[in-house]
């Protein structure tokens, strides 16, 4: 009688290519993956609880380090959130909404960069790594110039934007966008023909539609699944609507799919940065709403009445009526959702964020049941999580 | 459009249904928390709902009752969002999960457990998930303190 | 032409010109092992859109002495649970097979010192490649003795890795090169090359390009480089086999490693391009068509992504066994008729 006993291997809270602090507690049979559990929380900050103590413009910085490769993303998810709740989401101007979805693109590019320069270093091809990450740093020059900070970058305000574009930020975007799609050219000239990758990432961490719908699965890897869902097409915000972009699926599941699609979406977005390009014009980038906008920085320093407001606005905050809304946006990871409770104070009551990569990590051990070691290293890449997301 | 949804709803379930609210566009329905169950699979089988955005909890400290858990439902192909809301008392702070209906719920209830203790019956695997394993309290609770259970409160200000 | 120095001429002159090959080999070497690191980083660096070592010296060409320093004076940590002996042994059994195979490679055409014939190669065995498959073979004990030694499941998992790879690529590897054998009708390296000589056209690589492929890859394979590097895959096993070493026995795995490569640089070169054949003198050449094989190996790790272990395996047992058995079969058919 044999006694078929299994090793419990601890890919640990610290490890090269858990994508922060995610520990794995799999259970081996030689090398094949019996069962995997992962345990999440090492990087528990505390957010939400901190939300509720904090204004509402006050509350912003701390979305920036929710999903720290895709900063402006949750900026936006946000802004757009209490927007809504206070009702003043028309009251934005088109200037603003145009250099939001630009900013939103920019940002879905910087992230799918990370998410390849990781995947393709944890498979074994270190170069694309370094050169994804040359191509990152051209954008934190741009979020530089735009808000001073390279990677949380804080830039949007409740209302719209806190400054205006700086001068040649435009000629910036569009020198990188049109170098943009020769750098993708390159990373599929390394991997996508090499058989090596094929083999490694070919049949690995399949998901099937309605399992991956079930457990909750969202963004790029629910749509390589076949589910035709984008929430930029489909419950549009920030002018979405008005740009004309192709919502990248595939039939297959696995994780070259889900490679070749998030492929496709970084050249979608630079398509959607030169329409925004085009359709940028002069105007205003605060909505005209004095209850909540701060002031000029200008008329600020030189109008009495400019610097009560502004006064008044920093110490007290505003307060929107009492209510609730539940706001998603398509972030690079998936659905994004602020679920803000106001009760007529000027802090938020409960504010609860709906990471993607916490609901994405979930459908993890149903993933990699039966796979290699090798293979489960492959399937958190291709799952693309960042643990300040998941652990807030 | 959700209202026909919740007319549907208020027809099947009258007894469940408490209170429908409009804010903002959106639709939030309160029901029974001994109801759950049945109105979150009527949703998805019947109305559509396939997609569990969002489960939480919310505390309103000094209101009877004093919890509410929370659920943001998707439906995928008519795109549109719905809200069910469930008043979870603190003396009977249970309610029965929706992991059978989607398993997405799994890690959120998880994490509501952890954060409210808000016990969820029927579980496959209630233990806490963001807090360390052996923590005692639920920080979410609104007479949590904010710097943690051993520290003093920060003297500056907050807002 | 004079007869061959040996012990029964004149020991004393035998003994001092074996002594001098020993040591220059064993010097040059080690050398090449050492900027093989360098290189290495420079090389990996340019292809990534960076410098690599610039700092230490000029160029950085300081810098494997300055890794050397600096991996000397670490302290040494040996696991409480580790079994000591094994863990000690362990770099040395990976160190010495790699070294000694460099005995029986011949890096030169015969020269005359004080009237005898000297043959510019180690030790010539009538059965060289033999020697080197089998040296080639013992390397592997080391690293299933440091992957069990340490006491580590991730080390464990690397050891185990690598025995099985480095026998399934090591049949395959030896059946490869059975055709070289086959034509040359010797098994000594000697023998071999001196096959090779007049034209360049007699080198193995034109008669037998299948043998020469098969062998390049399975032997990248043997010593555990990228793409088929699984045994100290970084990112999924945190240093495999080694993950529990530190200081000096750290050095001579990685030591070890380059050892490898050289060697087998040195092999291919010697089976099928003809050794010390070319234009400049005779060691000079060996050098280049090492320099090339092991910037060709660099290269590949730049670029490649690694191999899975199961793959890995169908390779070795479903490609590449076939196909060097069909290559015999062939050259089989071709020497007869």
């Amino acid at each position: 009688m044999a006694i078929k006993e299994t090793m419990t291997i601890n890919v640990g809270p610290q490890h090269p290519s858990t994508h922060g602090v995610l520990q794995l507690i799999l259970e081996l049979d030689g090398e094949t993956v019996v069962k995997a559990v992962p345990h999440v929380g090492f990087l528990h900050r505390g957010v939400e609880k901190l939300a509720e103590y904090r204004s509402y413009h006050k509350a912003l910085p701390l979305t920036d380090r929710l999903d720290y490769l895709a900063p402006m993303s949750n900026n936006l998810g946000y802004v757009l959130a209490v927007e809504k709740l206070l009702g003043i989401t028309d009251a934005l101007p088109q200037r603003a909404k145009v250099i939001r979805v630009m900013l939103a693109e920019i940002t879905r590019i910087k992230s799918h960069l990370v998410w390849l320069a990781t995947h393709a270093l944890d498979i074994g091809a270190m170069t694309v790594f370094l050169y994804c990450f040359r191509e990152r740093e051209m954008i934190m020059d741009l979020y530089e110039k735009v808000s001073g900070a390279r990677m949380t970058s804080n830039y949007f305000r409740v209302g719209g934007l806190s400054l205006d574009l700086p001068a040649g930020f435009e000629q910036d975007v569009k020198a990188f966008i049109d170098a943009m799609p020769g750098h993708i050219d390159t990373y599929e000239g390394l991997l996508t023909g090499n058989a090596i990758w094929q083999r490694r990432t070919k049949g690995i961490g399949h998901i099937s539609a309605a399992a991956a719908i079930d457990i909750g699965l969202t963004g790029p890897a629910l749509r390589c699944s076949g589910v035709d869902w984008d929430l930029r097409r489909d419950n549009p915000y920030s002018g979405y609507e008005e740009y004309d972009f192709k919502v990248i699926t595939r039939e297959g599941g696995d994780t070259f799919d889900r490679y070749t699609a998030r492929l496709d979406e970084m050249r979608e977005s630079c398509k959607i940065i030169q329409q925004c390009l085009d359709r940028l014009e002069a105007g205003p980038v605060l909505a005209d709403v004095p209850w909540v906008c701060l002031p000029p920085k200008k008329d600020v320093l030189t109008s009495i009445e400019a610097l009560i407001h502004q006064f008044k606005i920093v110490t007290e905050g505003f307060k929107p009526e009492p209510g609730e809304i539940y706001q998603g946006i398509e972030a690079p990871k998936g659905e994004l959702g602020y679920y803000l409770i106001s009760d007529g104070s000027a802090n938020p009551y409960r504010m609860k964020i709906r990471p993607p990569s916490f609901v994405n990590l979930q459908a993890l051990p149903q993933m990699i049941e039966g796979a290699l070691l090798a293979d489960v290293i492959a399937t958190i890449g291709t799952l693309d999580i960042v643990l300040g997301e998941i652990d807030r | 459009m959700s209202q026909a949804v919740v007319a549907k709803l208020k027809q099947e379930y009258p007894a469940a249904v408490v209170d429908v609210v409009e804010h903002r566009g959106e639709t939030t329905v309160t029901v029974k928390k001994e109801d759950i169950v049945t109105v979150c699979t009527y949703l998805k089988n019947e109305a559509g709902y396939n997609f569990l955005c969002d489960l939480c909890g919310v505390d309103y400290l000094g209101v009877e009752p004093r919890f509410m858990v929370v659920y943001n439902l998707y439906n995928i192909a008519t795109k549109e969002r719905l809200r069910l809301k469930a008043a979870v008392t603190e003396q009977n702070c249970c309610i029965d999960t929706v992991t059978g209906v989607w398993s997405t719920a799994n890690w959120h209830e998880r994490e509501c457990w952890d954060m409210f203790g808000i016990r969820f019956n029927h579980h496959p695997d209630l233990r806490r998930i963001l807090m360390p394993a052996d923590w005692v309290g639920y920080p979410l609770r609104k007479d949590y303190p904010l710097q943690g259970p051993d520290r003093q409160p920060y003297q500056g200000r907050l807002s | 032409m004079p007869e061959m120095l040996s012990l029964s001429n004149d020991p004393i002159l035998f003994i001092a010109v074996m002594l001098a090959k020993v040591l220059t080999v064993f010097i040059v070497v080690i050398l090449i092992v050492a900027y093989a690191t360098y290189a290495e980083r420079k090389i990996i660096g340019h292809m990534q859109t960076r410098l690599g070592p610039t700092m230490t010296g000029p160029l950085g060409l300081l810098q494997p002495i300055a890794d050397g320093l600096k991996l000397f004076f670490k302290e040494d940590i040996i696991p409480s649970q580790a079994s000591k002996v094994a863990f000690v042994l362990a770099p040395m059994m990976i160190l010495v097979p790699a070294f000694i195979t460099v005995a029986v490679i011949p890096f030169g055409r015969d020269i005359v010192v004080g009237g005898y014939t000297v043959p510019l190669q180690i030790a010539d065995l009538n059965v060289g490649a033999l020697y080197i498959v089998a040296m080639a073979g013992l390397g592997v004990y080391g690293i299933i003795l440091a992957g069990w030694a340490s006491n580590n499941k991730y080390s464990l998992i690397g050891g185990v890795r690598a025995a099985a790879q480095v026998i399934s690529y090591e049949l395959a590897a030896g059946l490869s090169i059975v055709a070289v054998f086959m034509l040359a009708e010797t098994l000594s390296l000697r023998g071999i090359v001196a096959a090779q000589s007049g034209s360049i056209l007699n080198w193995y690589v034109f008669s037998q390009p299948l043998a020469f492929c098969l062998f390049f890859i399975t032997s990248i394979a043997e010593i555990n480089r990228t793409p088929f590097d699984l045994p100290e895959a970084e990112t999924e096993l945190v240093s495999g086999f080694c993950t529990e070493y530190s200081s000096m026995k750290y050095a001579l795995f990685f030591m070890a490693e380059y050892a490898n490569m050289v060697v087998i640089a040195a092999l291919i070169s010697t089976l099928f391009l003809g050794g010390p054949a070319g234009p400049f003198p005779g060691a000079i050449n060996l050098l280049l068509k090492i320099f090339a094989f092991m910037f060709l190996f660099i290269w590949m790790r730049a670029t490649f992504p690694r191999v899975r272990y199961d793959q890995l395996m169908f390779m070795g047992w479903k490609v590449f066994l076939p196909l060097a058995l069909l290559n015999i079969v062939i050259t089989g058919v071709v020497v007869i008729l």
